[in-house]
């Protein structure tokens, strides 16, 4: 109707818009939220999960690692110009840190899974919430679970003989949970899509193994054969590890330029920048993102 | 009073435009070319217990998804809450409250924690969750399990933990289907004794299927639905009444003969059922005499009783809804798997 009075305004609304005590819409951030919620909840109390979970990590840090180290000796085996002083280990203890977040980020990702074997999705997904919030709150939930496990992993620094700082804590932490947000999108992504616990187990096998090796996780990115270089560029584990490498190495007094020689992806003669390697994380996970949401919101 | 299958009398229906919470017409809905509800109507007042009763394949766990808006309907029109299905799905799943056959609980939450996630996704406000779940774990008696995981529940408590769960963000309607299936008598009494209690404090309506007899006893209203269409309508003592008096069944040493007997002296049509016969007829006491001294063979045993919906179900199908039990997954759940099963 149009307004001829000001008090008008306001005074007809009511009736049009009947309000009921039922029918709220959710907003979007208290739906994310909601399901972010949960799954902190029922991490907190899995605590057997929690040590589980960094069980794999240790048993790569101290025997894989140190067995590794006594073999291939120090500094220059690891590339040119790196101290004496620096082992294998200093240099495999980020990419440690990444494969916590990676394993863990991806069983996150896998409660899809078993909360649709479990029947609770269907109590997730007749919610009057957006399935948008469903995939974005799912991604956050496993990603603060993943970021959470590498953070633990520092814990491991000062046995290992990596010296972390205060700095070098603060730029790991962000970046940790940045590549633990693109990983979990990724395995939402996938469960969203999967009917069983069996074709998680093929991904598991076929893409994080492989994802895991290609990172640079465990070795140098450098002087590969043809097609190993280029398969480790398309791995977006790499450019995870690469500024979390970056970060802790510098804070644990190597020079720059040995950092970078260590640390960082090459593609052809350019060392890609840790903003780069941001940049690429933000994209991945946003392509993630959006197929998970289209997963979750398609209907009959 | 009989009823028609495709247009209830006006009694029946009670009364479409005065406060129907559900209203359903010419609904229709097949899965490529098997139709598995072919036309139905019905409405359903406000505050009402609705029962859909019917053998497993029969449609009505397609129309509760279809009510729900888990499927969409093939033909046809459905309102709930005074939305259209097709048009407002979210706002009438917002409105709706919903217990599947089988459990949609978080088994590693506690039963509060189960309903506070409900609250939370269903916008109760901060302020009314605390006292909702606690009044809600009140009325299905879980106040003193509320902190326990739910993963240490029996099946029972898990299904008046998810009715609690069904009322907890105050719908207009609960749907339930088959709710007590798998459950022993006693429990199933109890979850009964809740939902009445609950609809009498709230005068919530309440949208059932089952397939037990004795269940659908307790509803205001009944569905009969059998392949699809819907053969009776009406509330439990309307549709005994269909059947006429009483049954009296009866067996005897040569019941082949007996039919004939009944038939030619006593002029009534016996029904034969597995070892038995099956009379209905207007008074059962007056009619054993004659029954008695009509049959030339010998009667083994007679018993008369008042009809159940059984012997509606047999009358209106020629068969007993029992022999059809226990088939598996409803369609409800098929609704899950086809939502989620790529296009």
């Amino acid at each position: 109707m149009t307004v001829d009075a000001p008090r008008a305004v306001g005074a007809v609304e009511a009736p049009a818009a009947v309000t009921r005590p039922s029918g709220v819409r959710v907003p979007l951030a208290q739906a994310v939220y909601i399901i972010w919620y949960r799954d902190i909840v029922r991490f907190r109390r899995d605590r057997v999960r929690l040590v589980m979970s960094l069980a794999q990590p240790v048993l790569y840090l101290v025997i894989f690692g140190v067995g590794l180290s006594s073999s291939i000796g120090r500094g220059g085996s690891l590339g040119a110009g790196l101290p004496a002083s620096f082992s294998y280990l200093q240099f495999m203890y980020p990419g440690v840190l990444g494969m916590a977040v990676l394993f863990t980020a991806i069983f996150s990702a896998m409660s899809v899974v078993w909360d649709r074997e479990f029947g609770f999705l269907r109590e997730i997904l007749v919610a009057p919430i957006s399935r948008s919030a469903v995939a974005l709150g799912k991604t956050l939930g496993g990603a603060t679970q993943a970021a959470l496990q590498g953070v633990v992993m520092l814990v491991f620094a000062p046995i290992i003989g990596v010296h972390l700082t205060v700095v070098s804590v603060l730029e790991t932490i962000p970046l940790l949970f940045l590549l633990a947000f693109a990983l979990t999108s990724l395995g939402v992504a996938l469960s969203a899509r999967l009917k069983t616990m069996q074709g998680f187990q093929v991904v598991m096998n076929f893409l994080m193994m492989p994802m895991f090796f290609l990172s640079g996780a465990l070795f140098p990115l450098r002087n590969l054969p043809g097609w190993m270089t280029v398969l480790t560029r398309f791995d977006p584990v790499a450019y995870g590890i690469a500024p979390v490498r970056s970060a802790i190495l510098a804070g644990s007094g190597l020079p720059q330029a040995a950092v970078d020689r260590v640390a960082s992806v090459t593609i052809g003669n350019w060392v890609v920048p840790v903003a780069a390697d941001i940049g690429v994380l933000v994209l991945f996970s946003a392509v993630m993102l959006a197929i998970a949401m289209r997963s979750f919101r398609h209907r009959d | 009073m009989v009823l028609s299958p495709a247009r209830p009398p006006q009694e029946a229906t009670a009364g479409d435009s005065v406060d129907a919470v559900i209203t359903v017409s010419g609904l229709v809905k097949r899965y490529g070319t098997v139709e598995a509800v072919r036309g139905i109507d019905l409405s359903v007042a406000r505050g009402e217990i609705f029962g859909f009763l019917g053998p497993n394949g029969a449609g009505k766990s397609t129309t509760i998804s279809v009510l729900c808006t888990l499927l969409k309907p093939t033909a046809g029109t459905a309102s709930v809450a005074g939305l259209d299905v097709n048009r407002d799905p979210d706002g009438i799943r917002a409105r709706i409250g919903l217990v599947f056959q089988d459990p949609s609980l978080d088994v590693q939450l506690s039963a509060r924690e189960n309903l506070l996630f409900h609250a939370m996704a269903y916008g109760v406000p901060r302020s009314q969750r605390k006292q909702r779940i606690a009044q809600a774990l009140t009325t299905v008696d879980l106040t003193d399990r509320a902190d326990a995981l739910v993963s240490t529940f029996s099946g029972g408590m898990k299904r008046r933990l998810e009715i609690a769960r069904g009322i907890l963000h105050h719908p207009e309607v609960l749907f339930l289907d088959e709710p007590t299936q798998g459950l022993d008598p006693q429990t199933r009494a109890k979850v009964w004794e809740h939902l009445r209690e609950i609809r009498a404090s709230t005068g919530l309506t309440v949208f059932m299927t089952t397939h037990y007899m004795e269940e659908a006893e307790w509803c205001d209203r009944i569905a009969i639905i059998d392949h699809g269409t819907i053969v009776a309508l009406g509330t439990p003592d309307e549709l005994k009444a269909q059947v006429g008096g009483d049954i009296v069944v009866l067996s005897t040493a040569d019941n082949a003969s007996a039919v004939e007997e009944i038939a030619g002296r006593l002029g009534v049509q016996a029904l034969v059922d597995g070892e038995s016969l099956r009379i209905e007829v207007a008074d059962g006491s007056a009619f054993v005499p004659q029954l008695i001294m009509a049959l030339s063979m010998p009667v083994r045993n007679v018993t008369v009783r008042r009809p159940s919906l059984d012997d509606v179900f047999l009358k209106l199908t020629g068969r007993a809804i029992r022999e059809e039990e226990g088939e598996g997954r409803t369609a409800m759940m098929r609704a899950f798997a086809m939502r989620r099963g790529g296009r």
